[in-house]
């Protein structure tokens, strides 16, 4: 047990790694900073001066190893566009990412779970044909598109929701402002969500369905009710649980994807969340403020991997076996 | 008859297709009597497991009884509702499948599947039905099963496992239990065990077994009477001495002659030649008559029906009695 732990760390280590030389590399490639910063105008002494400081004329492995011991005590350097340290504007952002992506997770999680387990044991019901078409659409329609059909609808013609921004906010910490806490945050966040959440909902549905199906085949479930159990306890004890074990996995990994795809949803909605932050800071071309966020992307997509892992093998009595009696 | 348990009469099992009704099991008609055990035999797809499955009422769609009865303690069970049925199994008809890996499920350890069958059919509080559970491993032969209670089943071996599945099968006291080829999956070195485990803890609990097996060796220890299918149909059926020693039905004498180990119990090793039509192919009369040595005009026109030859009941035209044979 311990040394899959240790096993999996030293992998997620190795991840974070390639993606700091990655984000590392974007200041190589996108050229000299110091023209961006200072201007045309400014004398090379000035420039070479700057260069000094920012340590550009160490050599590049050394340049990394300062980015990495930087980046992990948190410290990405000063935004070019905002002159203030990205890591402080990123944490002033976060709050309303996290919140979004946690609500259209959660949205997508349960609905997910009930439609799909509904779809599989309702198969030939005409609602479940009627979902799975319509799942189809949710699918194939892009994100952007999902956003701006239902700001049409429910913003512009039924003006029953807002259509942009947080609404009223509440500080709760130096940093942390959330909107779950007054009417108006809630309901701004309300289309976002859905927006942000419907691919994975029609995808957690699908998988819920196609795994549940698969499990109704198996010889246990066979064998319960072979054995008269009630078909309560034969869907939602035996054909549920062993159903949402892989769908663990799976969806644990979506929740990162949701955060990574948070950017085009808090563009349509301008949320103010860490998506929004990215795609101003390509305009700018505001290098350090892009680089964290890669860092902080994939550092969320790790943790979660990782969690995730060792749910699955808190959960699965098999692997807990398994992985005990191979070490 | 009081100690008949379970009457099967002329069932007829069928599946819906594109060219019409695919007719799968053919007026099968048996009894199985109070603490019996009945051996099942027939070369692949002659309709065992499809005989079990109608019994305990899990046809799998769109198969469906479309003909017969079947009857349980006089009572007919073919045509119950959902509910109803569900009250059957387990309680009166337990049922043992092929392989004991995939049959338990993994996630749950064993007092929780035993406790959660028991209490499904008996009024038994935890604590009573947990005591239940532990004499019920105990009967199959799981040694220390007070500890060994609460493992998942993959921390049993392949035996162990299916001890476990008789002792699920036999947790609702049923009656009868229907065993579709028990140690087929498992390693030959524990499947005489099994077998005994099988016999020994129904003739205990006072179950009756329908055996499905393809191991004429098993069925001549373990059995009381033997069914010969073929091709959807009861070929022959009789006690397992008289049906082993002197068979009826020309099928059943080229099937113990191909018995290597029996061999030494008929004259010659006889081969049956061509093999089993499929069920959309099965000749007029009698299904068998392609590969019949013995065949003869009406055999080919005229389906035979069971007929009583000394103590077995065989559905071959050379036992009718105008025939003067
Ligand atoms: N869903 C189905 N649709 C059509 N035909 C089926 C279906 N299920 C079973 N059959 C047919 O019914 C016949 C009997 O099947 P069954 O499983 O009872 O055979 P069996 O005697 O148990 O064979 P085995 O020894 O291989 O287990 C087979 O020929 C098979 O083709
Ligand atoms: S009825 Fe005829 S074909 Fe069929 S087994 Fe008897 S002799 Fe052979
Ligand atoms: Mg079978």
């Amino acid at each position: 047990m311990l040394a899959y732990i240790i096993r999996r760390l030293i992998q997620s280590v190795a991840v974070m790694l390639t993606v700091a030389l990655i984000s590392f590399s974007l200041f190589q490639f996108v050229g000299d900073p110091i023209n961006n910063m200072l201007g045309q105008e400014a004398t090379s002494q000035d420039r070479e001066n700057l260069r000094e400081r920012l340590g550009l004329n160490d050599s590049i492995p050394i340049q990394f190893a300062r980015f990495t011991g930087n980046a992990i005590q948190g410290d990405f350097g000063i935004s070019y566009r905002m002159a203030r340290p990205v890591s402080e504007v990123i944490m002033e952002r976060l709050p309303a990412t996290l919140e979004l992506a946690a609500v259209s997770g959660l949205f997508a999680l349960t609905l997910g779970i009930v439609l799909g387990v509904y779809t599989a044991l309702r198969r030939d019901g005409w609602l479940s044909n009627f979902i799975m078409t319509a799942s189809l659409v949710g699918v194939s329609l892009p994100t952007f598109v999902i956003g701006i059909l239902l700001i049409y609808l429910f913003a512009v013609e039924l003006q029953w929701l807002p259509s942009f921004g947080r609404g009223e906010l509440v500080q709760i910490t130096d940093n942390w402002s959330t909107g779950l806490l007054t009417e108006s945050g809630r309901k701004s966040l309300i289309l976002p969500a859905i927006t942000l959440g419907l691919f994975q909902l029609t995808l957690i549905m699908r998988l819920v369905r196609a795994e549940m199906l698969e499990v109704l085949r198996t010889d246990y479930i066979k064998f319960a009710r072979a054995r008269g159990l009630s078909q309560r306890a034969i869907h939602f004890r035996h054909a549920l649980k062993n159903t949402l074990l892989p769908v663990i996995t799976i969806t644990g990994l979506q929740l990162g994807s949701i955060i990574a795809f948070a950017i085009i949803t808090e563009t349509v909605f301008q949320w103010p969340g860490v998506g929004l932050l990215f795609i101003t800071a390509i305009n700018f071309v505001d290098i350090p403020m892009m680089s964290a966020y890669l860092v902080l992307i994939a550092f969320i997509f790790v943790v979660i991997n990782l969690v995730v892992d060792l749910l699955y093998f808190v959960v699965d009595p098999r692997l807990r076996a398994e992985k005990s009696a191979a070490h | 008859m009081a100690d008949t348990l379970l009457s099967v009469k002329d069932l007829v099992v069928e599946f819906p297709q594109r060219r019409g009704l695919l007719r799968a099991l053919d007026q099968i008609s048996f009894d199985i009597k109070r603490g019996e055990i009945l051996g099942v035999v027939g070369e692949s797809g002659a309709g065992k497991s499809l005989t079990g499955a109608s019994i305990i009422g899990l046809l799998e769609p769109p198969g469906r009884v479309s003909g017969g009865t079947i009857e349980l303690d006089g009572q007919r069970i073919d045509n119950l509702s959902t509910a109803e049925m569900r009250k059957i199994r387990g309680r009166k008809i337990g049922m043992v499948f092929q392989d004991p890996l995939t049959s338990l499920n993994p996630i749950f350890t064993i007092a929780e599947q035993l406790i959660e069958t028991i209490q499904t059919h008996l009024k038994l509080s935890d604590k009573e039905a947990r005591k239940q559970a532990i004499k019920l491993l105990d009967d199959v032969g799981i040694p220390a099963a007070s500890q060994r209670i609460d493992d998942y089943p993959h921390q049993f071996s392949g035996g162990m496992r299916q001890r476990v599945v008789i002792a699920l099968a036999l947790a609702g006291e049923p009656e009868l239990i229907i065993a579709d080829e028990p140690t087929t999956a498992l390693d030959v070195s524990v499947q005489a065990q099994i077998i005994d485990v099988l016999k020994n803890t129904c003739k205990e609990h006072g179950a009756a077994v329908m055996l499905v097996t393809h191991d004429m060796g098993v069925i001549a220890e373990t059995c009381d009477r033997v069914a010969v299918m073929y091709a959807g149909r009861l070929a022959e059926i009789g006690p397992v001495r008289e049906v082993i020693k002197h068979p009826k039905h020309p099928y059943t004498i080229g099937l113990m002659g191909s018995i290597p180990s029996l061999a030494h119990q008929v004259e010659r090793l006889v081969q049956i030649p061509g093999s089993m039509p499929r069920l959309d192919a099965i000749p007029e009369g009698c299904a068998f008559n392609p590969r019949c040595n013995r065949v003869f005009d009406r055999c080919r026109t005229e389906r035979p029906d069971l007929i009583a030859v000394e103590e077995n009941l065989a559905a071959c035209w050379l036992h009718a009695k105008e025939a003067g044979a």
